[in-house]
């Protein structure tokens, strides 16, 4: 068996549970956002701001783990 | 659309040698050729003109490190942006007579500082940060101008390039801790670093607090990196397919997918460049508004009501 089978069978699935963990977390937070929009609708601007910036920090450590999954998947 | 048409070119290479027989490697050495066009590479490619080689110099070897000092495409671009971004900044701020209304590029600039000093720094550093504002216009406009040039065709983009985000990553460290000591004075700032604990867990907690100084730079770093290189990777992937599948008859679909994620990154494009600079401004407010707080303790002593 090639040793580096484990490698990139850990970089598929590696980047498979990273989307599913970002999928999940920037889920919840559309979720909220969408009710604080609906309780508030005059805040829409000020929440959808916020919204955009939280989404590209976990989308941020998202990526963390893709760039590890991208290393592995080079060697 | 961004190196969609490099891809194509080169592709057609690829495919031709295989329709006259001489079959390319393997799938995987073609996807390594097309991977090429978001690495560095040591040639320009220019639309009718063909190809520039770029100078390659001999890796300088200093204090046991290997540097390899050679002009290098992301090199070349970040040149050009940053030139692009002194010829229009020094336009924009040239006196403008008296006229009341600015006009051209200086109203370009002119919603870019505002915006910058509106929703950038007050909210997050207060007025002290007002002085902080040419270099995170700075900091805003660059990673834009760098960022929106791998949007055109055989443009590359720098900061998809992990040596580009960390100089830039370790600029706004350099700033953040001037922004602290500046504000909160070189002592405070060093019991800022011991966590307030009793002396006895200084030695875990100092370790502890100045690898915490590294991460939130680190994070910056990574964060544009893998931004912007994950979006040509995905677009070269997307395109990809067409000569996985090696007929140009299911290419409508490839290309309908790599022109919605060209659009998704656009706006990629622009918010990674206002989240660097608005965690840069809010960090360095974290160190501004903790200083603050220092000076109000020692000058407004509490006295009753």
């Amino acid at each position: 068996m090639d040793p580096k089978l484990f490698a990139y069978l850990a970089a598929g699935l590696g980047a498979a549970f990273t989307v599913i963990g970002a999928g999940i977390g920037i889920g919840k937070l559309a979720a909220a956002a969408m009710d604080a929009s609906g309780r508030q609708p005059e805040a829409a601007g000020p929440i959808r701001i916020s919204m955009i910036i939280a989404a590209a920090l976990i989308e941020g450590a998202t990526f963390f783990a893709l760039v590890i999954c991208i290393l592995l998947a080079l060697k | 659309m961004v190196n969609g048409v490099q891809i194509l070119v080169s592709g057609d290479s690829l495919a031709s040698a295989a329709r006259t027989g001489t079959e390319p490697a393997s799938s995987s050495a073609m996807f390594a050729e097309l991977f090429e066009h978001a690495h560095d590479a040591h040639e320009i490619q220019l639309p009718f003109l063909g190809t520039i080689d770029l100078p390659h110099f001999a890796p300088l070897h200093v204090a046991g490190m290997t540097i390899d000092l050679s002009i290098t495409k992301h090199v070349v671009f970040l040149w050009v942006a940053a030139l692009l971004l002194f010829i229009v900044a020094v336009a924009a701020a040239r006196k403008q007579g008296s006229t009341r209304f600015p006009s051209g590029v200086r109203n370009l600039m002119e919603v870019f500082v505002e915006f910058t000093r509106n929703d950038i720094v007050l909210p997050n550093m207060g007025p002290g940060g007002v002085r902080y504002i040419p270099y995170l216009l700075t900091t805003f406009l660059f990673i834009l101008i760098m960022n929106l040039m791998g949007m055109i065709p055989y443009g590359s983009t720098s900061t998809a390039n992990i040596n580009v985000t960390a100089g830039l990553a370790i600029i706004a460290f350099i700033m953040i801790q001037f922004a602290a000591i500046r504000s909160q004075g070189f002592g405070h700032y060093l019991a800022h670093l011991t966590g307030g604990v009793h002396w006895t867990l200084w030695p875990i907690m100092i370790p502890i607090e100045i690898l915490g100084l590294f991460t939130k730079p680190f994070a910056l770093c990574i964060r544009l990196f893998a931004n912007m290189t994950g979006g040509h990777l995905v677009i070269i992937s997307l395109l990809g397919l067409i000569f996985l599948f090696k007929s140009y008859i299911i290419a409508p679909i490839p290309v309908a997918f790599a022109v919605g994620i060209n659009l998704l990154e656009l706006l990629v494009a622009v918010l990674q460049a206002y989240i660097f600079t608005m965690l840069t401004a809010l960090f360095m407010g974290l160190g501004i508004q903790a200083g603050h707080a220092e000076h109000a303790e020692s000058s407004h002593p509490e006295v009753g009501h």
